[in-house]
């Protein structure tokens, strides 16, 4: 909150270190989030829904925030901007992008930075579409403002990023509505939008969630060859681990608005320690796994934002709960392994971790879905 | 799941096996729209299933391909414009309005949304009870009081979840009781639309592990419709694919794992992210083109055709049947004798790739096989 340093040093200069080993090793920094709150006044108390985040994102990585509904996920981000409501939301902590914390700044402040510097994608394209503009109308608004663009330059780059985005015919689009476009075309606009401005850091948050699976398929791959050539950071927030496992360079799972467990996705799929993680990834149903009858669920329902248990905040569904501090310390986010923090009491070994890996869970191979001949 | 010895609710585990849902030639049309309009919606388009007592079939499909207006035709709760249902020996097409209201006593639904199929001016035990009421069960104030909490406790609720209103509940809880509903008439068979595509991941497990447990303990019957394959391969015996109002495939879980002969099968598989981020990387996906053609105007012949990647001549002029997939079976032949037991039936695939067989196509407007729909 104290203003506009670089983010290195200071209180939080172990944490920075830590979470900053990334494939990078810290190496261009485009945004690094520090002790993140953001907690809502509401008629039942206070809502602590984001409590204490921590990353570092480097230009070009893919960081995939992982968590269930209420979980914090959207609203870490949705708060870097100031995108809620404020009050009765309130936020603390710091996120510097580059040199300047946004945290700190006014409304006014971070008019340059919405939509320019930080680009969203949202969920339901029928939403985030206004419906009676065009398209074009919708893609040029951001260019022109930020970018200070002529009517005629916006269109012809408009037109540009929609041949990009993979819509046919670009040229002849912008003048149609949002009506006029599939579901899986729509989310394509959208995507453009949020590229418009050329942003450092790219939000999408469950972005490919209201489609289908063959357009989601495309546009996860549309998204990786456009951050591929433009060396854009993504933080892409997702319920679905599948998903995490196709995009992600880093992941954070976060559980009652805290990260419980992060980690390489490589590190994190082959050897997940915190009982939750193990847990989300046992109870999902595995392509091609036909030995389990029954999947291993997670007992009980995630806890409310109001009224959060003592102690570690996944005790009361934990499996695994084993230690008398459980119930009464919050669990400190300990590293296990260079990147890998886990916030637990308990780490679940790697043995017991491993019955839940997908990777082991499938008898066959998957079949060669191209090069197996059709005729029988 | 189907092999386990059914029991109680009048379905002796001998019967396991025999046919219990005869479909075919299911269509249901909807008009276009305007009153001049004289176009029709192909919804369902010709679609034929026989369901074994005792089973899970799974229904699987993207949006918009009839999966879930063919489980409400099933059910006549939209009605069918043409084809038979045949429900163990009952023409369910047939029936006057107040045989429909007794025979639907047997044959219930679980909706997709939790938040909408329960009224939220009704406690739970009045949504459960009024289930009673149309079916004349349990009269009298105590055993219909009694019958409700056996309900609630038989889904995982506790007997005085009763009292409480639907939004005291979480997601989860309140498909529970959607359950519990669809339990009231003491049904063979239930036709499961969507059931945890609201839910979280960790509670989409105790949903699917809860309907495994009663199919096991009451004999249920289960058509499961779903988009999440991988959800559907877990709980289903046998699955049908379906797109643009057709069934495409139809085979047990395991050989349209291992052996997927239609391209759109395979597309879809090939699309599903697995959480396993050295296979998801490995994985090569089967490139779909373009947008689902609108079921106003379904192309000639092979409906898939116009995003097929193997697509070819004949593709545009023949509307290929299902067909038995195998060896000695080019050229199609005659459907095998599946005796008493629909399961029998094998591995059935719609694509000329087989034998070219099928109906000729008669459309004057026949349109040639490589040119792609346009969008919207």
């Amino acid at each position: 909150m104290s203003g506009q340093h670089p983010p290195a040093g200071g209180a939080h200069g172990a944490a920075a270190a830590a979470s900053g080993a990334g494939p990078d090793g810290g190496a261009d920094l485009v945004l690094s989030v520090r002790d993140l709150e953001v907690s809502f006044g509401t008629k039942r108390g206070t809502a602590r829904v984001v409590r204490g985040l921590d990353y570092d994102l480097a230009r070009g990585e893919t960081l995939a925030i992982v968590g269930e509904s209420g979980s914090g996920k959207s609203v870490s981000t949705l708060a870097l901007t100031k995108l809620i409501p404020i009050p009765p939301g309130r936020v603390t902590g710091t996120a510097h992008l580059g040199e300047v914390d946004l945290i700190g700044l006014s409304e006014q402040e971070l008019l340059p930075y919405r939509g320019r510097r930080i680009g969203f994608v949202f969920q339901d394209p029928m939403t985030s579409l206004n419906p009676v503009h065009t398209i074009g109308r919708q893609l040029t608004e951001g260019m022109r403002h930020h970018l200070r663009l002529s009517e005629a330059d916006a269109r012809d780059r408009a037109v540009d990023l929609l041949r990009q985005v993979g819509i046919p015919g670009a040229e002849h689009r912008l003048d149609d509505y949002p009506h006029q476009f599939s579901g899986g075309m729509r989310q394509r606009v959208v995507i453009a939008i949020g590229l418009s401005c050329g942003p450092d850091v790219l939000v999408a948050d469950e972005a490919t969630t209201a489609l289908d699976v063959t357009t989601q398929a495309q546009l996860v791959d549309l998204v990786g060859q456009l951050q591929a050539d433009l060396g854009m950071a993504v933080i892409w927030i997702t319920h679905d681990l599948g998903v995490v496992a196709g995009i992600a360079d880093r992941v954070l799972v976060m559980y009652a608005g805290e990260v419980v467990e992060q980690a390489s996705v490589e590190e994190l799929f082959a050897r997940p320690r915190h009982p939750y993680t193990v847990g989300l990834l046992a109870s999902l149903p595995v392509l091609g796994d036909f030995d389990r009858d029954e999947l291993t669920a997670i007992p009980g329902l995630p806890p409310s934002a109001t009224d959060l248990p003592p102690g570690c905040s996944f005790h009361p569904r934990c499996t695994f709960r084993d230690d008398p501090r459980c119930e009464h310390e919050r669990p400190p986010l300990r590293e296990v392994a260079p990147g890998h923090r886990v916030r637990s009491f308990y780490m679940v070994p790697e043995e017991e971790a491993r019955h839940a890996a997908a990777s082991e869970r499938v008898a066959v191979e998957p079949p060669d879905v191209r090069d197996q001949g059709v005729v029988s | 799941m189907s092999s386990s010895p059914a029991g109680g609710s009048g379905a002796p585990g001998e019967r396991v096996g025999e046919p219990l849902v005869e479909v075919e030639d299911l269509e249901v049309h909807f008009p276009a729209g305007g009153r001049r309009d004289r176009r029709v919606v192909r919804a369902v388009d010709g679609v034929s299933f026989t369901l074994a007592r005792g089973e899970t079939f799974g229904l699987v499909g993207e949006s918009g391909c009839g999966k879930s207006t063919t489980g409400l035709a099933l059910l006549r709760l939209v009605e069918p414009t043409a084809g038979r249902v045949h429900f163990d020996g009952t023409d369910v097409r047939g029936l006057s309005r107040r045989d429909l209201r007794a025979w639907r006593r047997r044959a219930g639904m679980i909706f997709q949304d939790p938040y909408a199929s329960l009224d939220p001016r009704l406690p739970v035990g009045e949504i459960v009870g009024e289930a009673l009421d149309i079916h004349d069960l349990h009269q009298g104030k105590q055993a219909r009081r009694a019958r409700i909490a056996e309900l609630l406790e038989r889904v995982g609720l506790a007997a005085a979840a009763a009292d409480r209103y639907p939004h005291e509940f979480s997601g989860g809880q309140r498909q529970r009781v959607g359950i519990a509903r669809a339990l009231a008439g003491e049904p063979d068979f239930l036709v499961c639309d969507e059931p945890i595509a609201a839910l979280d991941v960790s509670i989409q497990a105790q949903v699917m592990n809860l309907l495994a447990e009663l199919q096991r303990d009451l004999g249920l019957t289960y058509l499961f419709i779903a988009h999440d394959l991988a959800a559907v391969q877990h709980v289903s015996d046998r699955i049908a694919v379906m797109y643009l109002g057709r069934i495409v495939e139809l085979a047990d879980r395991a050989t349209l794992y291992r052996s997927p002969q239609h391209p759109y099968t395979r597309a879809l598989l090939s699309a599903i992210p697995v959480p396993d981020p050295v296979r998801e990387r490995q994985r090569e996906r089967v490139p779909l083109v373009g947008d689902v053609p609108t079921p106003l105007d379904p192309p000639s012949g092979c409906r898939f055709r116009t995003r097929c990647p193997e697509v070819f001549e004949a593709c545009g002029r023949v509307d290929p049947v299902l067909q038995p997939v195998g060896p000695g079976r080019e050229g199609g032949g005659a459907l095998p004798d599946v005796g008493s037991d629909p399961r029998a039936q094998g591995h059935l695939a719609a694509c000329l790739l087989h034998g070219e067989t099928g109906r000729p196509v008669e459309r004057s407007d026949h349109r040639d096989a490589r040119e792609a729909a346009p969008a919207g």
